[in-house]
């Protein structure tokens, strides 16, 4: 299966009803992805290698995903020295690219990933 | 734990956030993770995600339920090199963060040296406490450090359920510590509760405590480890409050659970979770002395699997270890495995069942559809596991017995 799974927030990922500072710069980017545009990791998530293909946790929002694809974990590292999101996305077989695509949109939605 | 902290929705992330997403498989509900996803982290992982590392057996209080049945420092516990070599470890591994727990952390002469360690080499802290030892300087010093997080225990919403359980003056000093924290510009620290008999009528105002700290509530289950055997059996929800809960939760999405009420899932409708117990798989312990166990709530020579001392350290105990290697077998079958709620509840508890003597393949103790109470009934209360790692401080008879 192709795919991101964010198993969900920590437990200190952010409340509305009492934002700290780090907590504020935790919250989901609630960007929307265009792979026109350059993108990066989050320098604060950190990717570590699994079986299944990666686990990524993100020491500002605390919060931790199944990147279960090994195409994707290749274009989420390839993207900081790719012109855009759709070069690193050219290296993915057609055929799962779009579902690739989408798994990457969802990780810039939730600051995995931010435009550079 | 269970597995822990990790698979919940948390009040200010939008729900579509927290959905699980697998884009060729778009249905997918939020909760409980995919079976797939589930039979992945059943197999293990290359380093847990969730690690309890308990960083001292002392401790100020002697709370009738303490799961490590702590009191005394054990003089073997691992010096200040030793702890730091453990970080790099971990570090080594990309183990994100440690749940640090005790014994009172707090009490370890070095805890700010170890924590600061810790945190800048990228192995974020959350550690809980009693809140005894939280001045207003330590909540300064807290509150400027990155990637901790405090669990601040209260097990009753006032001083008469909470200091029966946790000790004379341990709800004030807790309340202390909270107002320490809010005045220092910690930010939302957590309200850590385990639930008992006595005070899960108690929700309501514990969420209401929480919310007037700009905390957040955590509430876990009562294991009958350590010194909890003897306690268990009287404090443990009963039938009819463990079903008031699981109501209580499902209707709070936002409060933490660390999903450790995965057993309750069998009623029918699972909590936000990965809902299976991560024993050996995602999660384990370091006990002070650096021996490992599979389960945070069980410090017994039943499951040690090494020590971060031995021959290749913590990376090989979790990779190669006899016990952790058979924990991520496929289940054996036994008795609960034919029940047709089995892949609901994944047969509870393991911890639960060991301390209360019913056999590990078979019901939960606190067994939703009744079966812990019938085989429950069936052990030989002097079958029982003895506990083999008793911390606690010996008895102070009242002068009138001497």
């Amino acid at each position: 299966m192709t795919g991101m799974t964010p198993v969900g927030a920590q437990e200190d990922a952010p409340t509305s009803a009492a934002p700290t500072p780090a907590h504020a710069l935790a919250r989901p980017s609630g960007a929307s992805f265009d792979p026109a545009r350059p993108y990066r990791l989050h320098p604060k998530v950190a990717l570590r290698p699994e079986r299944f293909g990666a686990l990524a946790y993100s020491y500002d929002t605390r919060r931790l995903s199944l990147l279960r694809d090994a195409d994707l974990v290749a274009v989420v590292r390839a993207l900081a020295d790719a012109p855009s999101a759709g070069d690193a996305l050219a290296a993915v077989p057609a055929v799962k690219r779009a579902a690739v695509e989408r798994a990457l949109a969802r990780l810039v939605e939730t600051g995995f990933v931010q435009p550079r | 734990m269970s597995i822990t902290d990790l698979a919940r929705p948390s009040a200010g992330v939008p729900a579509a956030v927290t959905t699980a997403l697998a884009p060729l498989a778009p249905a997918l509900p939020p909760s409980p993770a995919s079976s797939s996803l589930q039979q992945q982290l059943l197999r293990g992982l290359e380093a847990p995600i969730c690690l309890t590392w308990e960083w001292t057996y002392a401790c100020n209080l002697q709370c009738v339920h303490c799961l490590s049945s702590s009191g005394r420092r054990d003089p073997r516990e691992l010096d200040t090199a030793q702890m730091r070599s453990v970080v790099d470890q971990l570090a080594e591994l990309q183990v994100f963060y440690v749940n640090v727990g005790g014994g009172e952390p707090m009490t370890r002469p070095d805890f700010f040296e170890v924590l600061e360690y810790s945190v800048d080499h990228g192995v974020g802290v959350k550690f809980s406490t009693n809140g005894g030892m939280i001045d207003a300087d330590k909540a300064h010093r807290l509150a400027a450090l990155d990637y901790v997080d405090v669990q601040i225990s209260l097990d009753g919403a006032d001083a008469m359920t909470n200091d029966p359980v946790r000790g004379l003056g341990s709800y004030d000093r807790a309340r202390t510590a909270m107002g320490h924290l809010a005045d220092a510009g910690f930010g939302a620290f957590k309200l850590s509760v385990v639930v008992t008999r006595h005070n899960v009528a108690q929700l309501d105002s514990f969420a209401a405590l929480a919310a007037d700290y700009g905390a957040e509530l955590r509430v876990t289950r009562l294991r009958p480890s350590g010194r909890g055997q003897d306690s268990w059996t009287r404090l443990h929800p009963t039938a009819a409050q463990q079903r008031d809960l699981h109501s209580w939760l499902i209707a709070r999405p936002e409060v933490l659970t660390g999903d450790s009420f995965f057993h309750l899932a069998a009623y029918g409708q699972a909590l936000p979770g990965l809902n299976l117990c991560g024993a050996g798989r995602v999660v384990c312990l370091i006990d002070p002395v650096g021996d490992v166990y599979a389960c945070p709530f069980a410090l017994h020579e039943h499951f040690r699997a090494g020590s971060v001392l031995d021959e290749g350290g913590f990376a090989r105990v979790w990779r190669s270890s006899d016990l952790f290697t058979e924990l991520r077998e496929p289940d054996n079958p036994g008795a609960c495995t034919s029940c047709g709620h089995y892949d609901a509840c994944q047969g509870g508890c393991m911890a639960a069942k060991f301390f209360t003597g019913l056999p590990l393949d078979g019901p939960d103790p606190e067994c939703v559809l009744g079966h812990g109470e019938a085989a429950l009934s069936a052990v030989n209360p002097n079958s029982l596991p003895i506990i083999d790692n008793d911390h606690s401080k010996r008895r102070r008879l009242p002068l009138a017995v001497l």
